[in-house]
């Protein structure tokens, strides 16, 4: 074993750049035991709802459906299926607005509850090990299983890169201030999230798996504590509260040492990190075979009665989950879905619950002012020193307003991954993180733009060689036909046949013959008559 | 003697270097892209000819021969900066006798109008356009550069220009644009 390993073994913990300290506003929502919402009312199922193409709509507008059943099939790239929550009919399918900071539409299927929330028939897989990899990685694809840690990429298309692993990591760390959802799940499903780390262990091929947890949740870390008594290959880390120590490439490095290369993926180093919010669904579409059809949504912040975690059907409208925690807006009451570092402000409370959807925060206007006015940067460098990926905010908030995009490619504006520290210690009240949201779109628009005019080019000069091709192939037919013919010809000629050709001499001599005979006649006519007609005569003859 | 010996040493000197050059040239031979090609890159390829050459590339061959940077527009400011920085000149506005900047549009066929006429087909700069004689024809919406030559031969004028829409994939963060609502009180 290397020196790192070893190191990695006995349990030492590295510490990464910058990072801050927030209030974390945690035990506002982590004392009460996780509910569910009753299964009525209506239900918009977003098309899309992870990180990919979104699949292929299989169901009709007044088709009754079960809860689980699949609505989707899964597209090409990186399809997932998105499935009914509760049993009912369709009542439409069409654009309305999902869960995105645009606000804009996109394609959504709406489901009415008939209340009886039935499931479609359910396949458990009895022993997951008598199953092989790929098998495995069907039925979470079927199931519809995206991270569920924020990005939403599809587990199975995560688990399916083949490559040596030293290390599975299941992410229970929580940074974000107010979010305690899946502090609620571990303390509550502890043993269930170890069983989806065993599965997917045996997925990925890897031997050891390390759960991460933050210091500030001592009742998630009893609860795993007695379960991993026996199982030697699954370790439990306790690490120091930061935010954001959550960040994929920030937990690595912290529990590691190591860092992800840039525009890499942790499996470029040898490791592998899924959300325990994951785990326990792995572990759920495995041994009970339900797809991903719920999750776990915090509901907090001060203008909330009754905070707390809610297992939440996947489609649900945010303002029904709203009204079961008896929500008291204020005026211009903001409604975040994410937390207040990485969230974003609703468009309208008609949005659905999504698979990446982990907290609606209702903050009163004196726990998280409203954005201030943009003040002129001060160069005081805070910025820089909280960045935990070690970028220089400030200089790439200069390059992004002078839309300087090789410039900011060079800072490595990809680096970033929007954790907001910058922008929370900024003195100007400057909105970094928008900036740098901004020009990526714009970055990623060009370089689609691009690769769209590359096509066109291709297109066009495959056109062109197709109609120079085609004009060529005419001519050569024309030819082709013209020999053939001159063949045929020669060839009767030779069999002692009439040649074509001399009954065309033969006509043509014809015609002179009588032309001459015509012009004769003229002239005949031409001596009685005045001289005008001889002219036209002549022409006529010749 | 001299003259001959060094007439002889210098020939053999030239000899020397001229196959010393010579291997260079062949052995570390630049690779480098022509200008045109270089042109032909950063024009849109919308092949939509309002430039007065029949496609991209051919404006591209007519800038490397010294024509005006100024006649795309599709392509637009951004575009003329590109190339003037390629081409070491000033950038000037868009000649708006090639006509203006416009937004992304994409054909779109009214396919019940559609007789089948396959002169839209024919017009086509990229083959985005399928269908066959007496058949509805349909454009390939991922293909279609948005160029325009359709809907003039068209002969029941079917063929509508549409602005590409935004969708929440190539949306631009306009985080004043949002219409946030306010929220009403839960009674």
């Amino acid at each position: 074993m290397s020196a790192e390993l070893t190191d990695i073994e006995a349990d030492r913990l590295w510490n990464f750049p910058g990072g801050i300290h927030p209030p974390e506003r945690k035990e506002l929502s982590s004392g009460t035991p996780l509910s569910s919402l009753p299964a009525a009312g209506d239900y918009r199922v977003p098309v899309k709802q992870h990180n990919g193409e979104p699949g292929e709509v299989c169901v009709q507008i007044g088709q009754q459906v079960l809860a689980g059943e699949p609505l989707t099939k899964p597209g090409m790239a990186n399809g997932l299926p998105v499935h009914a929550p509760t049993s009912g009919t369709i009542t439409a399918i069409g654009p309305a607005r999902i869960a995105h900071p645009s606000g804009l539409a996109d394609l959504v299927i709406s489901i009415r509850a008939d209340g009886e929330d039935n499931f479609c028939e359910l396949y458990p897989v009895p022993d997951y090990q008598q199953l092989s990899r790929t098998e495995l990685l069907d039925r979470l694809r079927d199931a519809g299983i995206a991270g569920l840690g924020g990005a939403g990429f599809p587990t199975d298309r995560k688990l399916a890169l083949q490559r040596p692993l030293d290390y599975l990591i299941i992410n229970g760390v929580e940074c974000e201030p107010y979010i305690t959802a899946d502090d609620r799940l571990m303390q509550e499903h502890a043993a269930e999230i170890v069983r989806g780390t065993e599965i997917l262990l045996y997925i990925a091929g890897c031997s050891k798996a390390l759960i991460a947890i933050e210091a500030n949740k001592p009742a998630a870390i009893e609860a795993f504590k007695p379960l991993l008594a026996d199982h030697p290959t699954i370790k439990l880390r306790i690490i120091p509260v930061k935010y954001p120590s959550g960040g994929e490439k920030q937990l690595i490095q912290i529990l590691t040492g190591r860092e992800v290369p840039s525009r890499g993926l942790p499996i470029d180093i040898g490791l592998v990190m899924h959300n325990v919010g994951t785990a326990f669904a792995v572990q759920d579409a495995v041994d009970h075979g339900r797809p991903l059809i719920q999750r776990v949504v915090t509901v907090t912040g001060e203008n909330v009665r009754k905070p707390g975690n809610y297992w939440v059907r996947l489609g649900t409208p945010v303002e029904r989950l709203l009204k079961r925690c008896d929500y008291a807006p204020e005026p211009q009451q903001p409604v975040i879905m994410g937390g207040p570092m990485m969230g974003f402000t609703l468009p309208d409370l008609t949005v659905p619950v999504v698979k990446i959807t982990n907290c609606i925060l209702l903050p009163a206007s004196s726990e998280l002012a409203p954005a201030q006015q943009e003040m002129p940067c001060i160069r005081c460098g805070a910025c820089s020193d909280v960045c935990p990926a070690e970028l220089l905010p400030q200089q790439l908030q200069w390059l992004a307003k002078a839309k300087d995009y090789d410039g900011l490619e060079e800072q490595n504006l990809f680096d970033c991954i929007e954790c907001g520290a910058c922008a929370y210690v900024c003195p100007s009240e400057i909105p970094l993180v928008h900036y740098y949201r901004k020009a990526k779109a714009e970055i990623r628009n060009i370089a689609r733009d691009k690769a769209s005019a590359e096509i066109a080019r291709e297109r066009f000069e495959a056109r062109q060689q197709r109609l120079e091709r085609e004009k060529a192939e005419r001519l050569e037919r024309h030819r082709q036909a013209a020999e053939a013919r001159e063949k045929a010809q020669a060839q009767a000629v030779k069999a002692g046949g009439d040649n074509p050709q001399d009954a065309v001499q033969a006509a043509i001599a014809r015609a002179k013959a009588r032309k001459a005979a015509q012009a004769a006649a003229a002239t005949k006519a031409g001596d009685k008559n005045d001289g005008k007609n001889d002219g036209k005569s002549t022409g006529d003859s010749e | 003697m001299s003259i001959v010996t060094a007439l002889l040493a210098l020939g053999v000197l030239a000899l020397i270097f001229g196959l010393v050059l010579g291997f260079a040239a062949v052995r570390f031979k630049v690779e480098s892209d022509p200008i045109v090609d270089q042109i032909d890159a950063l024009l849109p390829q919308t092949q939509c000819g309002q430039c007065g050459y029949p496609g991209c590339r051919p404006y591209a061959e007519a800038i490397a021969n010294g024509d005006d940077i100024n006649k795309c527009p599709p392509g637009g400011e951004s575009t003329i900066r590109n190339l003037a920085d390629l081409m070491g000149v000033e950038a000037k506005p868009l000649d708006a006798a090639h006509g203006t900047e416009d937004t992304k549009k994409v054909a779109v066929i009214r396919e019940d109008e559609c007789i089948g006429c396959t002169k839209c087909i024919q017009a086509c700069p990229v083959d985005a356009i399928l269908g066959a004689a007496k058949h509805m024809h349909t454009v390939l919406e991922h293909e279609c550069t948005g160029c325009d030559l359709c809907v003039e031969p068209c002969p029941v004028d079917c063929i509508d220009m549409v602005p590409v829409p935004t969708r929440p994939e190539n949306w631009q963060w306009n985080l004043q644009k949002i219409p946030v609502h306010t929220v009403e009180s839960s009674d």
